[in-house]
């Protein structure tokens, strides 16, 4: 057979992924996650006499506590699985990434292991988070001062 | 194309070592099971060479010239430190998922021409070393599509003499590398089953045969899509209707286990073949072909299409007495 006889072949029997399905998982997890860090949230507010900047940073610094904590002890990848990016696209995602590959290479010695996989997965975040960041405040100062 | 035919060749020994997945799976009598990743050791590398270490044990004796194999760790390092200091001449050979019929066949030729006079084939894959080496972090959970597989846990190796056996090695094609631009490394039953038709049609039309005159013919991990696609390319290309195919990769996992579109990696046919296929009686004339799937992580982010190979191994039980 041809090349590109093949490549249509492959591409007309290979089992397309259900897009529609696992967004819907991921908005009902991730609605859920966003809802239970809501509540936190009020109660932090309303029961500590926090402000809601200080309350906000505490949520997210339980997020990533927890999601550690879960990716090291617990079976957060299987739980990542069945609930898709409702579990990934929260801060939870991003501590997991750097969990999952400091577990990996701890072995593997501090600096030559541990630390240079450290972001493995995460260092791509960081990267073009700073960028676009960068951009984004740069055309904020620009044309609306 | 280089096929042989051998006179008399047997396999006379072998061990075979599974994890706790393929446990759960439909092998019998595996030699020993493994019930953790770890299997008492600190790491999952050093996990897969004591798996080794405890094959060779099994199988090397003082007759052994030669031991070859292969795996699927960075620069086969498993099967070097498994052959440290055990005074063996040693081959160590990679071609992905077909590295132990390669080993087998390397073997074969070697004491076909009187060079050896025994020889080990061995080799080992780990579910984790393997997904940490060509994919993501273990622990990550990366979502994967239906159609990927699932790198299988374990270790064979088998011993290939001049000494008769009820096993005995009939002839090899090795194969040659086929690339037909697929670049996605999920999908390796599409990169892998042109070369397993291209190999398996050089075999039939090297020895005169046709795929009836077999009773079974067994592929190493194509797995379900890429047996759908294998099917299909021996039906277009050679107008070969295939009726006794078993892929050893679609059936070492049972359905309720959901390991995607079933087993991989270069244990995957042993596998099947030692603990399965052999202890059944029906099965007398055996093909089976061997499918790698040539690629690195690297260049597949470079965009750079998956080259595969399939290596082909003729086997026939002689007498009811499995050994």
């Amino acid at each position: 057979m041809e090349k590109l006889k093949y490549q249509k072949l492959v591409n007309d029997t290979t089992p397309k992924p259900k897009k529609m399905k696992h967004s819907l998982i991921a908005f009902i997890s991730g609605g859920l996650l966003g809802a239970i860090c809501e509540i936190l949230k009020l109660i932090l507010v309303n029961v500590y006499d926090m402000k809601i900047t200080d309350a906000s940073s505490i949520i997210i610094f339980i997020l990533v506590i927890v999601a550690c904590f879960m990716t090291a002890f617990f079976d957060f990848d299987k739980w990542v699985i069945k609930f898709k990016a409702g579990l990934i696209v929260p801060i939870t995602g991003f501590a997991h990434s750097i969990q999952s590959s400091a577990l990996d290479y701890k072995k593997d010695g501090l600096i030559t292991g541990l630390g240079a996989n450290f972001f493995k997965l995460a260092g791509s975040v960081i990267l073009y988070g700073i960028v676009s960041a960068f951009i984004f405040c740069l055309i904020k100062v620009v044309f609306y001062g | 194309m280089a096929s042989f035919i051998y006179k008399d060749l047997y396999i006379n020994n072998f061990y075979s070592i599974a994890g706790k997945n393929e446990n759960n799976g439909i092998l019998k009598n595996v030699n020993k099971y493994i019930n953790d990743f770890y299997y008492g050791e600190k790491t999952i590398e050093d996990s897969e060479i004591k798996m080794q270490k405890e094959v060779l044990n099994n199988l090397i004796n003082t007759k052994t010239d030669l031991i070859v194999g292969g795996d699927l760790m960075n620069q086969i390092t498993a099967t070097s430190s498994s052959n440290v200091n055990n005074n063996i001449s040693f081959l160590g050979v990679y071609n992905a998922c077909a590295t132990f019929v390669e080993s087998m066949i390397i073997i074969s030729n070697f004491i076909n021409g009187k060079s050896i006079k025994e020889g080990i084939s061995i080799t080992s894959s780990h579910n984790l070393a393997s997904e940490k080496q060509f994919r993501f972090p273990i622990e990550y959970g990366a979502q994967k599509p239906s159609y990927t597989t699932f790198t299988t846990t374990g270790s064979v190796g088998c011993v290939l003499s001049k000494n008769k056996s009820n096993i005995k090695i009939k002839g090899s094609t090795i194969g040659s590398i086929v690339d037909m631009g697929i670049k996605d490394a999920n999908n390796m039953g599409a990169v892998m089953a042109p070369a397993a038709v291209k190999t398996l049609k050089e075999h039939l039309d090297y020895t005169k045969t046709s795929v009836n005159d077999y009773d079974i013919i067994l592929t190493g991990d194509l797995g379900s899509y890429g047996t759908k696609l294998f099917k299909i390319l021996l039906k277009e290309d050679y107008n070969i209707n295939i009726k006794n195919h078993i892929d050893a990769g679609s059936i070492i996992y049972k359905k309720e286990q959901e390991k995607y579109s079933g087993g991989s990696g270069p244990v995957c046919l042993p596998l099947i073949l030692f603990n399965n296929i052999l202890q059944n009686k029906k099965y007398k004339k055996i093909l089976a072909i061997a499918t790698g799937s040539l690629h690195s992580p690297m260049l597949v982010n470079q965009k750079h299409s998956i080259p595969s190979i399939a290596h082909l191994i003729s086997l026939e039980v002689t007498n009811d007495n499995n050994i």
